[in-house]
Order: structure tokens, then C-alpha cells, then sequence
């Protein structure tokens, strides 16, 4: 059902919006940056600066501005979801020509008076994109085979980009997040059967090759490999974040050693931890019982998510609100699992908590996105 | 585009139902991460929170104080003395060169000094003090203190190190300390962890080596709290350690101080020993060298000077060299003669300046021969033949065996460096060593302190001590330890006839206090505190008979390393024993000449406690004796000021 065809009076109107807000989402919401402040002052060492009170501004300034998407109405984000994956496209190729070098990867693009990732912005647009397209799209050709390329290649491309800087976190979540969106408009799950099983041939082939007169592969990157996958093969390098890390997890135990007392983290033997590793500190500090509670913190704005997006009637709404909610959702699984062994490191924020503008940023931009469609969701 | 309501409501449920199932993918995702968190925080958390203390907490050693040595008077040997040192951190100082060369302006730093701190500096952590300069003056610390603000990152500290007051007088006995090696933990097997303390001091030679474990004391812990670049953050927990044990030896400091100036000039060494006691109470050794030098790192043209040095002054020669005996050893030929029952005191012997045995001359050292002597005589004149003619009555074995008993040849135990053991030969241990059978001539040469036999002058002393207390009496060197006696064995009798003792007491009376005697120059005529001694004279050359015909060369005469060794060895007073004195001077002629007058001086030192009154001395010899006390006196005194200079 397109916007055009529902009764437009009912849509709230004016300050009544506020009413319409889903608040639930933004409570919460609220809540898990409120881990966030609290760790960032525990690892400053009992501090507001340097990262507690500017994170703090930064999420005033996010949720003005998740506030001001929210109450612009969702057709005219839909409209103009195709403009901004063409300038998230641009700025990406920029990035590619002119970014600013940091940790090893191009990925900023300075503009005076920001520093700007293009790959952030990229993960909003290609959600959007995608959503408006099926809801364009009609439903006789949506599992043809050229109508499925096209999407492929909306995603296919920007991954591509943001692969070169390079930036695999972000690669995955771009990825994953399109096809979730493909997924969910009802493309023939053949097509994601036949991916899945390439997929899984192609790692097969990999490794099976491996020591074989055909192998597909260098020696020297199957040894990269190795060290990407199993980071405890190399203890003094790669690996000793990782354990670092993990001994910060586990000898939090049951309730933690208290707030402020995580020696782990405060003594510096994990790295990062007030950006990417900072679920190491709560788990350290608060132990298992805040660990589980963050957890359960994000499987609530979830839920609330998809709640929304099963009730809103209008396709491009739900579809929008569900891919966000996924490459939420992956942000924060793709975080824990590395901090706990169970994936390799690649660079990605916890949502909300970790240290750093561009992502708070992103999450709360899409949740903006995500509270204009439920405001002005057709009743 | 236009939707039939078929259509919406088909693709509402198509969405609904695929979000459901991507609902519960993302729920077992859920159930991976809550399993893992209950895997590391709950099931090995025990195991990860060893691991994080492991991580944070070091535990650093508290260098014990060491244990202090004192002399029998309880005057300081070897003391800690706080030493001030200045350190540098570079992430406070900024410009680490800048400031190094400021400090350069204000103390007294080389420029190898400055570029091995900055070498150092720019090899550790920001934030590791790293010593710049070490043993400043309270000077230098003050001026560094007035010009903190323009030395950012410059802190004076104070620790501690060894400090011998007494200097060059006790670097023989006392030793001194030194930063542990490599080549020291592979010799030493001690667990002692202080051990691995980086440049940790420890004895290095004599009592501060040999005593070494109840002097270093215990090490205490600290714990503390690291980060990860290992930066302290927090002391946890500090549990003291032990000082090591104060020891208090046997030597007399002042008397110690005469005995070297007294043998200052010379390549010489004495022992005096308490004959009832058992007691050391000086061991000289000369030259000497400053022990001081040594812990603070002796430089390698001042070190390459005293291995050069003719008269080695490295060596301590009391203990660890040992001298042919020369006529010192008459005493044990007589003794084993007369216990043995092959001479009476009363036999004699008639000396015609040689004897001939086994188809070789043995000269005597009278080139006409002492004519008719007895046992006394030939001790008092110390007539060479008479005891070839014992010699081949007695025989090796019983010689050798008496020398044991008396203490030659044998090895005591005292917390000394290489104690030497000297050797009394037998005619098996010539044949384990050269191969050889015992000849009659080895016999002969034996009987008066030549040939294979050797002993130390802390040998030479026991032995004398023995002669005079008849007892078994054996070296002590420490007093006590940590205020504690150290128990030393109660002297027994040495089983020797008192007639025989007699008769050898009275030869060495005669030596000294006869007109005929070879030490008569050197006597003490002070009532009561009259010396009995033996002098010894030993070759360190053969004689040829060519040489013999045509005049023995003069000592003087010889290049100095071929001289003959002075021996003398003596106790006083003779009818009360108390102390018996060896002095060896390294060729310095003949015993009566060269070693006898010091073995008076330094005994009768040891007699009065204090500079003797020139009424001890024969008549004729007082003004000679007053201008040598009073240039001994001055130089006894420049040691003592040179000593605390160099502290």
C-alpha cells in the first residue's frame, strides 16, 4: 500500500506528534547510552573527560536530530531515499580519492568543520534505497532474475568501496543489512539458498584446496588467514588484545569487581577500550549481571522495532525500519563477538556505548528514520 | 504504484513471516552471546580473575640493609652509607639533552657519563628513572636542589652502598662488595632471589664473600599494582625484610692500622694470634689497595695498576701465599727429633760448616761451621747442620707428621679468601706429584724450611702459637655474629712432653735474648714482655758450588726478585705467652735483619696497646726507634685520614 492511498487525516499533525513518538525505543535507547557515559567515566579513571561529557554532547546533539527526522514526515524520506544513496555513493568515491588516512584505512572525509565517514552514512542510504525500491516494485517481478540484479548491485557497489579503504566491519554490515532488506521484501529464498550454499562451497573450496597442487590461494595468505581467524596463534600480536580482553570479560564473574575497580581496563591492558573494547570494561566492572542487562537492553529496542515495523501498514516503512533494526542489531552482535573470542577483530563500534561521533551519529540518524515512520505510519 | 489490498495484505504477511524468522536467527544469537558471557564470566571466571592479578600485580624485592662488621672494640670496618645519586625521567624532563647539559654545568659529569644516561634514557619507558650520576657529594645534591626549576625531570635519590672507613688497612681481611655477575650465579648455587636483582652487591672477596649469607639479611616483597606498559600505579602490600647479621671480628683496628703502615714499602705480611684464645688480632698484608675503589667501579688503568705492581698488592699474602719456612721450622725438626726419642736435648752435633750426604755437599749457612751444638744451640745460632744430622735420624715421616700437629700444611678454616693449605710433604705425596721416590737430600732440605715445604704466615703463626701454649689452638676470626659468641673449639693439649716444649721454648728464648742469638738485635728488654722467635731466612735460588767457593752474592747485590725471603716468627711474653707473631717479607734479605725488627715493633704495639715507650728497646737502638714511630705514626695516621677521604 502506497502513502498516497491511506487517510491522510488521521496522520498526527503538529506538536501532537510528540504524542506518537515511539517512546518505548527512545527510553531505551537513552538507557544504553547511559552504559556508555558510565563506562567512559570509569575508564577515564572516575573522570568526565576526556570522552564521557563530549560523548554526552554528542548524544544531546543525536537525539535532536533523531527528534527533527522523526517529525519530518516518512514520503518525503522515501523520496529522497534515492538522492541520498547517490551522494553516499559520491562521497564514498571521494573518499577513495582525496580521504584522510587513519589506523591504517581511508576513511574520512574532512569538511572543515567535521570529520565525515562516508561508509556511515552509506549503511542509512542503502537501507532506504532498498526499501524504496520494493516498495516500488511490484510483486509479479520482484523475483525475476534482472529485478533481483539490481538491488544485488545497489549493494554490491558502495561494499566494494568500503572494502578497498579497507573496512571489513563495515563491508559485512552493509552487506548483510541489504540483503536483509531483499530478504525481507520477499525475494525467492531459492535466491538466497543458491548464495548461501556458493558462499559456504567457495570457504570450502578455500581451505580444502589448501596444501594441494590447486590451491586457490598464496601460502602467505592462507598464514593471514590463519592469524585473522584464530588470533591466539599469535599471543604477543594480534592475539593478545583478544586475550587481554577476554581476561577482562571473565574475571568480572557473577557481579564484576565494581565500578571503577576493573584493573583490566584501567591499567590499559585492553586496548581500545573506550571505543571498540569498551564492552570488556562493563562486563569487567559490572560483571555478568550488566552484561546480560546490556544485552537484554538491545533485544528490547529490537523488539520494539519489529513490532513497529510488523504493525506499519505502509511497505516502505516496515521494510526501512526492519533493515535498520537488523544493521543494529549487527553492530552490536559483530562488537561482542569479537570482544569475546567468538569472532575475529574487525573494527566495529557497540552501538551507542563505544566512544567515537560518526556511529552514535548514524544509529540515531536511523532511528529517526525509524520514529517518522511510526509516527506517520497509516492508520 | 497502485497495490490490489490482495497484494498489501500478501506482502504484510510476507514480511511479517520473514521477520520472524530473521527474528529467530537473531535470537539464537542472542542465545550465543548469553552462553559465552556465561562461559568466560561464569564458568572460568576464576581462572580469568588469576589471570588479571597475574596482569597487574608485580612484586618487586626489598633489598635487605647488609649486615655491618665491626673489630673487636666495636669500631665501624664496613658500614652503608647513604649515597646520593641523581636520576632523570625523560617524560618529565621534556628535552632530555638540554637538561642533561645543564646538569653538566652544575656537578662534575663526564661527557661518557651524559651520553651513556642518554643512551639508556632513550632505550627505556618514559617513565624509568634512570640514573645519571651516582655517589654525589650533599654539595652537589644541595645545588641541584636550588636549581630544580630549570632541571625538569632531575630528582636527587638516596640509597645506599658500602663504605669501607678504614680503607686499605682491612681490604685483605674485610673484602670487599661488588654487583653480581653472571660468572657469580653460575658458581654460587643460591636460590636467594635478591640474586636477580639487577647490580644487587655482594661479597666479592674475604669476610664480605665467605660470610656473605649472614651479612646480605633477608629481602622483603612489595607488591604492586602495574599497569600495562608496566608503569607503578600503587603499592598493595609490603611485607619488610631481614637486615643481614652484624659480624664483630677478632682483629684490633689499631693495631691492624700499625701493622700496615708498619710493613708499608715492602712486599710483606704478618699475622699476630691471641696464643690462649686462639683470636686474630691483625693480619697484614702490604701493599694494599682501597676496597672503596671496587664498589664504586674501579677504573681499568688504576685496576691494570695493581695487576702490574710487582709487589701485588691483589693479594692477600698472610693467608694465601705461602713461603718456604726456611729456619722457622727448626722447632718442628727438634720437636719430632725429641718426641720421637731419636735425640736428647742434651745430644750433639758437631757443625763443620757441611755435611756430606749421599755423595753431596749441604752447606751450612756459617761458612765455618758452628763447631759443638746442641738442640738449644742450633736453635739460637740456627745451625743448619744439626738438623741434617736430625734429619736422617728422624726421617720425612716423622717431620712431616709433627708439622701436622702443629699446624703446617694444614688448612683452617676461616672466612677468608683462598686460604692456603702450604704442604708438609711424605714420600707418597712426592711420588703421586713428581713420580719420584724420596731421596735422603729431600729430607735435608726439609729439616730446615726448604725444598717442598711451604706454609703461610698464618700457618707459621699457630705454629709459634702452638710451641708457646702447648694446646692445639686454632685461628678464629669472627667475634661474633648478630651479638652472638662464635664458639670456637676448646684448645686441647697437644700430647707434646713439657721437656721437650722446654727445651724448644728455650732455644727460641735464646734466639732473641742471647748475644749469640740471630734475632738478638731485635729483643725486648721491657721486664715481663720479653719475646721468644725464630728467624728464617729461605732461598729462592740454588747456590752452585762455584758460587759457593768463590763467596755467596750479597743479597743486595741481586735483582729483588731472587733475594732470599725474611722470616720471623715469635711470641711474647716468653714466660706468660700471649700473642704470637709471623711476619714474612718477600726477599728482603735475612730474617734477622729484615723481618725480626718488625715482628718486635708490631708485637710490642700489640703488648702496650698503643705506641710502646722507647724503654722497651735496647739502649743503643732508641733513636733510631724514635724517628722511625714517629714516621710510622704519621703514616699510620695518613692511612687513617687517607681512608676517610675516599669515603
Amino acid at each position: 500500500m502506497s502513502y498516497l492511498e491511506y487517510n491522510i487525516k488521521h496522520v498526527p499533525t503538529g506538536l501532537r506528534k510528540v504524542l506518537h513518538v515511539n517512546w518505548p525505543l527512545v527510553l531505551l535507547m537513552i538507557a544504553i547510552a547511559s552504559f556508555g557515559f558510565l563506562m567512559l567515566y570509569s575508564v577515564a579513571g572516575g573522570s568526565f573527560d576526556p570522552w564521557a561529557s563530549a560523548q554526552m554532547k554528542r548524544f544531546a546533539m543525536g537525539l535532536g536530530l533523531m527528534f527533527f527526522i522523526g517529525f519530518v514526515p516518512i514520503y518525503l524520506w522515501r523520496n529522497l531515499s534515492p538522492l541520498f544513496y547517490i551522494v553516499s555513493l559520491v562521497l564514498l568515491v571521494l573518499v577513495e580519492l582525496v580521504g584522510e588516512t587513519g589506523m591504517g584505512a581511508q576513511r574520512w572525509l574532512n569538511l572543515g568543520f567535521m570529520r565525515l565517514q562516508p561508509s556511515e552514512l552509506m549503511k542509512i542510504a542503502l537501507v532506504l534505497v532498498l526499501a524504496a525500491y520494493y516498495d516500488w516494485l511490484d510483486n509479479e517481478r520482484r523475483s525475476k532474475l534482472l529485478w533481483v540484479l539490481i538491488p544485488v548491485l545497489l549493494i554490491v557497489i558502495p561494499s566494494f568501496l568500503v572494502l578497498r579503504q579497507p573496512d571489513l566491519g563495515t563491508t559485512l554490515l552493509l552487506m548483510i543489512g541489504g540483503a536483509s532488506v531483499i530478504f525481507f521484501a520477499g525475494v525467492h529464498w531459492m535466491y538466497f539458498a543458491g548464495v548461501i550454499s556458493a558462499g559456504i562451497a567457495t570457504v570450502a573450496g578455500v581451505f580444502l584446496s589448501r596444501g594441494t597442487p590447486y590451491q586457490f590461494l598464496k601460502d602467505y595468505q592462507y598464514r593471514r588467514i590463519d592469524t585473522f581467524l584464530d588470533p591466539s596463534a599469535d599471543p604477543l600480536g594480534a592475539g593478545y588484545h583478544i586475550t587481554q580482553a577476554k581476561i577482562a570479560l571473565g574475571s568480572g564473574g557473577w557481579t564484576g569487581r565494581g565500578f571503577m575497580q576493573g584493573t583490566q581496563t584501567r591499567l590499559n591492558f585492553v586496548p581500545e577500550k573506550h571505543t571498540d573494547f569498551i564492552f570488556t570494561t562493563l562486563a569487567e566492572e559490572f560483571g555478568f549481571v550488566g552484561a546480560a542487562s546490556l544485552l537484554a537492553l538491545y533485544a528490547g529496542v529490537l523488539i520494539f522495532a519489529f513490532a513497529s515495523a510488523f504493525k506499519n501498514k505502509d511497505r516502505f516503512s516496515s521494510l526501512m525500519i526492519m533493515g535498520l533494526a537488523v544493521t543494529f542489531f549487527l553492530y552490536f552482535a559483530v562488537n561482542m563477538s569479537m570482544v569475546m573470542g567468538l569472532a575475529p577483530v574487525v573494527g566495529v563500534p557497540l552501538p551507542l556505548v563505544s566512544y567515537g561521533g560518526s556511529a552514535m551519529l548514524v544509529i540515531l540518524i536511523s532511528f529517526g528514520f525509524v520514529q517518522s515512520a511510526h509516527i506517520h505510519r497509516p492508520r | 504504484m497502485r497495490r490490489t489490498p490482495k497484494d498489501v495484505e500478501q506482502n504484510a504477511r510476507t514480511v511479517s513471516r520473514r521477520g520472524i524468522i530473521f527474528g529467530g536467527l537473531q535470537l539464537l544469537m542472542f542465545g550465543t552471546l548469553g552462553w559465552r558471557m556465561r562461559q568466560l564470566q561464569l564458568r572460568d571466571s576464576e581462572q580469568f580473575r588469576l589471570l588479571a592479578d597475574e596482569n597487574r600485580i608485580n612484586i618487586r624485592l626489598l633489598p635487605p640493609a647488609r649486615g655491618l662488621i665491626f673489630d673487636r672494640n666495636g669500631k665501624a670496618l664496613a658500614i652503608n652509607e647513604q649515597n646520593y645519586r641523581v636520576v632523570i625521567v625523560r617524560e618529565d624532563a621534556g628535552d632530555v639533552e638540554k637538561v642533561l647539559s645543564q646538569l653538566q654545568m652544575l656537578i662534575n659529569l663526564s661527557d661518557e657519563d651524559v651520553a651513556a644516561a642518554l643512551k639508556t634514557v632513550k632505550q627505556r619507558s618514559p617513565f624509568v628513572p634512570i640514573t645519571v650520576a651516582d655517589h654525589l657529594t650533599w654539595d652537589d645534591v644541595a645545588k641541584i636542589a636550588v636549581n630544580a626549576p630549570a632541571l625538569p625531570g632531575i630528582t636527587p635519590e638516596v640509597g645506599f652502598s658500602r663504605v669501607y672507613p678504614r680503607g686499605k688497612d682491612f681490604a685483605h681481611v674485610i673484602g670487599y662488595v661488588g654487583p653480581v655477575s653472571d660468572y657469580d650465579l653460575a658458581k654460587i648455587d643460591d636460590q636467594d632471589p635478591l640474586l636477580q636483582i639487577p647490580k644487587f652487591q655482594i661479597g666479592k672477596t674475604g669476610v664480605e664473600n665467605k660470610k656473605e649469607r649472614d651479612l646480605r639479611g633477608k629481602a622483603g616483597t612489595k607488591s604492586i599494582e602495574v599497569n600495562a606498559v608496566g608503569r607503578v600505579m600503587r603499592e598493595l602490600e609490603r611485607q619488610e625484610g631481614q637486615s643481614g647479621d652484624d659480624l664483630q671480628l677478632t682483629i684490633d683496628a689499631s693495631l691492624q692500622n700499625y701493622a700496615e703502615a708498619r710493613l708499608a714499602g715492602q712486599s710483606a705480611s704478618c699475622v699476630v694470634m691471641d696464643v690462649k684464645s686462639g683470636d686474630l688480632i691483625a693480619i697484614g698484608s702490604a701493599p694494599s689497595f682501597d676496597p672503596n675503589k671496587f664498589v664504586r667501579g674501579i677504573s681499568v688503568p688504576d685496576y691494570q695498576g695493581l695487576l702490574d705492581d710487582e709487589f701485588r698488592p691483589l693479594a692477600s699474602k698472610s693467608v694465601q701465599g705461602t713461603y718456604p719456612p726456611g729456619s722457622t721450622v727448626k722447632m718442628v725438626t727438634a720437636l719430632a727429633a725429641l718426641e720421637g726419642d731419636f735425640a736428647d736435648a742434651a745430644d750433639t752435633v758437631r757443625c763443620n760448616g757441611y755435611t756430606e750426604v749421599a755423595d753431596r755437599n749441604f752447606h751450612c749457612w756459617k761458612r765455618g761451621g758452628h763447631g759443638k751444638v746442641d738442640l738449644v744451640s742450633s736453635l739460637v745460632e740456627s745451625c743448619d747442620v744439626y738438623y741434617y744430622e736430625m734429619a736422617q735420624k728422624v726421617g720425612i715421616e716423622n717431620i712431616s707428621a709433627m708439622a701436622k700437629r702443629l699446624g703446617l700444611g694444614s688448612k683452617f678454616s676461616l672466612p677468608l679468601s683462598a686460604v692456603a693449605s702450604g704442604l708438609a710433604p711424605t714420600k707418597e705425596w712426592k711420588r703421586k706429584r713428581y713420580g719420584k721416590d724420596w731421596v735422603i737430600g729431600d729430607s735435608l732440605n726439609a729439616a730446615i724450611g726448604q725444598g717442598f715445604v711451604k706454609s703461610s704466615p698464618l700457618q707459621l703463626a699457630v705454629m709459634t702459637a702452638r710451641i708457646a701454649s702447648g694446646t692445639d689452638i686454632t685461628p678464629r676470626l669472627v667475634k661474633t655474629i648478630n651479638g652472638r659468641e662464635t664458639l670456637a673449639p676448646k684448645p686441647e693439649s697437644l700430647g707434646i712432653a713439657t721437656s721437650s716444649l722446654k727445651a724448644v721454648r728455650d732455644g727460641m728464648f735464646g734466639v732473641s735474648n742471647l748475644t749469640r742469638g740471630t734475632g738478638f738485635r731485635s729483643r725486648i728488654i721491657a721486664k715481663g714482655m720479653r719475646m721468644a722467635g725464630k728467624t728464617g731466612t729461605s732461598q729462592v735460588r740454588n747456590i752452585s758450588a762455584a758460587e759457593r767457593a768463590s763467596g755467596v752474592i750479597r743479597n743486595e747485590d741481586l735483582p729483588w726478585k731472587r733475594r732470599d725471603h725474611a722470616l720471623f716468627v715469635g711470641y711474647a711474653p716468653a714466660d706468660d705467652p700471649k700473642y704470637a707473631i709471623s711476619v714474612v717479607v718477600e726477599h728482603g734479605g735475612g730474617g734477622s735483619t729484615a723481618a725480626a725488627p718488625i715482628a718486635r715493633d708490631i708485637m710490642l704495639q700489640a703488648l702496650y696497646g698503643e705506641l710502646p715507650p722507647l724503654d722497651a728497646y735496647p739502649t743503643n737502638q732508641r733513636s733510631t726507634i724514635r724517628r722511625q714511630q714517629r714516621e710510622i705514626n704519621i703514616l699510620a695516621s695518613t692511612r687513617k685520614a687517607g681512608a676517610k677521604d675516599s669515603t
